[in-house]
């Protein structure tokens, strides 16, 4: 596998590379809706052009590649990553995640800042920065924690993180409970423009619950949560908003009472979105049953209907953005009785066919899929990526839709197995990634964890 | 002249021009007089004024003091550590002990925004606001216009830009009040935490951002922040305070060439003002503190007028 770091064009040495064509491929581009077949050119990191006229010619010079009809979309930009690095280097580091992402299509990954220390000083923006340009082989950014040490009190310097490079204001894992605070850094960051995401789920009502309350709960003996204590953050936040102002995001819903929440706030007119996890759009609460830890993830897996409820809003477009919510777990966390585990499971390199399901499934049609892990985040994020047009940066994959496999986690290229589909069968398959004009993954070139069935 | 048609200075709000001119033109006088040798006269001889702080101060009661002391009165201070407000005395029973000594003049200080007012209720004597809560301290504005006024000949017309904790502010209240009847143009520029609801119709243009609204300004006036504020409930940080709301050089360069740098005091150097700019040459910084005193003078004379004569 040809890994390249990413550096900027100024520290990139070396003669002027020739230009790269890739013919005969399917184009899709969420955001115009352009789905088409031709072809596409990149040149000094940028696609140099594109459209139906260049299905079959090449500019002279350019080192073709034939795309033979496959997918060729905007890399994915995947919203909420959780990293080991710094502090839990034993569950993923920045040069992990950047290749699983790679392999999974995911061309820019938007870092949490739960990590230990929590990045809520300038210094560790800084030392994000640095460490993915050195390491990472997609595109790192870094959310910095709204408040000091993430403990829901002290709001953090919004201004001088925001001016350092951090890309949005999350708590993290954890919500705030004290609705004074959560007005205040509303208030505050809405003077900078900042966009605010926010974990919604209320603490004293989740308590140390293990999964989501119900039936299924019920019959395993574990303590549940209701969806309710989700749906009260989220309205008590857009009433927040509604009074102040602001950029508010719903990173990971769950439910369709939080949907119907965040449908009526943008119908008022609020700067509110909401996005869900690819669990919640493929996984359900039955997935639990036989206590299986990988399964216990953060809001936890709800029943069917709600399922079918998160797949209609990204189908309707109500729901703006679809995470993998990455969460590197040990085995150490992570193989111990369900209540004691760890939330979270990797999600990667799966993320992108898995979401496939919902295409073959004829739930959601391709471009509306795609443009809720491209355009979409790029837009919320004000990233310049996510897109295929002249100019933008060239971060591409070349994918095969069709392609059957089973995922096997020891496989993975994340440090961290903890996926709750291993062993599941998948349609899809990411042939090549390009970042910034670079192949940073390739399939065939390594032994991945994608086996042929 | 007519003279000051109030019995009692509790508020800004509801002096018109003339009221102002009227004070300050009493201050410029006094402020004369307080630069010769021979500070003192009698005008107040006889009249016994009290000056009333439920909270500390030490520049304003020690400028009430000179005042009266400056007019010939008797000045009494009352010092709440020792009063019986700490047995558990109420307001209003103060108001009415003191007020049985048959006082002249009460200055009061307040914690609690209105306190000053309900104590003016019970009382026969005048009543000067020093402070209250977060709601008023007309003398400071008054000190404030003078200064203004004596630097830049005129105040109506001018842009004034106030800078820094509006929301806990008294002195912001009364500067914008006194500023729009002298037909200034007021700015406000604080951030949205620091900023009370629906600031604009207190009569000021609201900026929560600093270098934008100081452009042009005539006049740049910075307000106390409270360390306590600067905790992360208010405001993040000190540091992340001054980058963004404090006034340095760079900002001050969007103002006029020629504006003035004030502050009430007591200023936290390198919090909201640069301590360079605190000694800069266009800072009125100490002048405003001498301005004070001559405030004070002019508003004990004028409502003396007003008291039963001899």
């Amino acid at each position: 596998m040809s890994v390249t770091p990413l550096r900027p064009a100024s520290e990139r040495s070396g003669a002027p590379r020739p230009p790269q064509a890739f013919l005969n491929a399917r184009l899709i581009d969420p955001e115009s809706g352009r789905d088409e077949l031709g072809g596409l050119v990149v040149q000094d990191g940028l696609i140099a052009d594109l459209g139906p006229h260049l299905r079959r010619n090449a500019p002279k010079d350019a080192a073709v590649i034939d795309c033979q009809e496959h997918v060729l979309c905007p890399g994915l930009i995947d919203a909420q990553v959780f990293t080991g690095e710094p502090g839990q280097e034993h569950r993923e580091t920045l040069k992990t995640a950047s290749r699983a992402a790679a392999t999974g299509g995911v061309t820019t990954i938007v870092m949490m800042p739960d990590t230990d220390p929590v990045i809520d000083q300038v210094a560790l923006v800084d030392f994000i920065q640095r460490r993915a340009r050195d390491n990472a082989i997609v595109h790192v950014h870094t959310m910095a924690a709204m408040t000091r040490g993430l403990k829901g009190e002290e709001m953090t310097e919004v201004g001088l993180l925001k001016r350092a490079g951090a890309i949005a204001f999350s708590n993290g894992k954890s919500s705030i409970a004290n609705t004074r605070v959560m007005r205040n850094v509303l208030n505050y960051a809405h003077d900078f423009d900042a966009l605010i995401i926010h974990h919604c789920e209320d603490p004293f009502l989740s308590g140390k619950a293990a999964m989501n309350s119900g039936e299924v709960a019920t019959r395993l003996g574990l303590s549940g949560v209701g969806k309710v204590a989700e749906t009260i953050v989220v309205e008590r936040d857009v009433r927040l908003v509604e009074t102040i102002g602001g950029r508010y995001h719903a990173p990971t819903i769950s439910c369709s009472e939080s949907l119907e929440v965040i449908k009526a706030a943008k119908a008022r007119g609020l700067n509110v979105t909401c996005g869900v996890s690819i669990n919640h759009l493929t996984l359900n609460e039955n997935d639990v049953t036989g206590y299986r830890t990988f399964f216990k993830v953060r809001p936890p897996l709800r029943h069917e209907n709600d399922r079918v409820a998160m797949v209609e809003g990204i189908d309707k477009g109500d729901i703006d953005v679809i995470v993998s919510s990455h969460d590197p777990q040990d085995a150490d966390v992570k193989r111990r009785p369900f209540q004691d585990a760890a939330d979270g499971a990797v999600g990667l390199e799966t993320l992108l066919p898995a979401a496939l399901r919902l295409y073959h499934s004829g739930d959601v049609d391709l471009v509306t899929l795609l443009k809720a892990m491209t355009s979409n985040p790029a837009k919320l994020l004000g990233l310049h990526s996510g897109r295929l047009a002249k100019g933008a940066i060239a971060d591409i994959i070349l994918v095969d839709l069709n392609q059957p496999w089973v995922v096997n986690k020891d496989l993975l290229a994340s440090r961290s197995k903890n996926s709750p589909f291993d062993e599941a069968r998948l349609q899809g398959r990411v042939l090549r990634t390009l970042v910034a004009g670079n192949t940073v993954y390739q399939y065939a070139d390594r032994q991945s964890a994608m086996t042929n069935v | 002249m007519k003279g000051f048609p109030h019995r009692h200075l509790l508020s800004c709000e509801g002096l018109t021009a003339p009221d102002i001119d009227f004070l300050l033109n009493l201050a410029d006088e006094a402020a004369e007089r307080n630069r010769d040798i021979e500070k003192k006269r009698h005008i107040l001889s006889g009249r016994t004024v009290i000056n009333l702080f439920f909270e500390a101060s030490t520049r304003t009661q020690a400028s009430f003091e000179l005042a009266g002391k400056r007019l010939g009165a008797d000045v009494m201070n009352m010092v709440v550590a020792s009063s019986s407000v700490k047995k558990g005395e109420t307001l209003i029973d103060t108001a009415v002990t003191l007020n049985a000594m048959r006082p002249d003049i009460i200055v009061v200080r307040h914690h609690a925004a209105g306190a000053v007012e309900l104590l003016a209720q019970k009382v026969d004597c005048s009543v000067v606001n020093a402070g209250d809560g977060a709601h008023q301290h007309p003398t400071q504005a008054l000190l404030d216009a003078l200064t203004i006024r004596r630097n830049k000949g005129e105040i109506a017309g001018l842009t004034v830009a106030i800078c820094g904790d509006i929301l806990h502010s008294r002195v912001a209240r009364s500067n914008i009040a006194l500023l729009n009847a002298m037909s200034a143009r007021v700015r406000i520029i604080a951030p949205s935490t620091l900023l009370p609801s629906k600031p604009d119709r207190l009569g000021a243009e609201v900026y929560t951002d600093m270098w934008k609204g100081l452009e042009g300004a005539d006049v740049v006036m910075m307000l106390r922040l409270q360390h306590e504020r600067m905790d992360g409930a208010y405001v993040p940080s000190q540091r992340e305070f001054f980058h963004f709301f404090g006034l340095d050089h760079e900002k001050l360069a969007r103002a006029k060439p020629d504006a003035l740098i004030m502050h009430p005091g007591p200023m936290n150097r390198g919090v909201e003002i640069a301590s360079t700019v605190a000694d800069h040459s266009r800072s009125v910084i100490r002048e405003q503190v001498e301005m004070g005193v001559a405030v004070r003078m002019a508003v004990l004379e004028a409502l003396s007028q007003n008291l039963p004569q001899a």
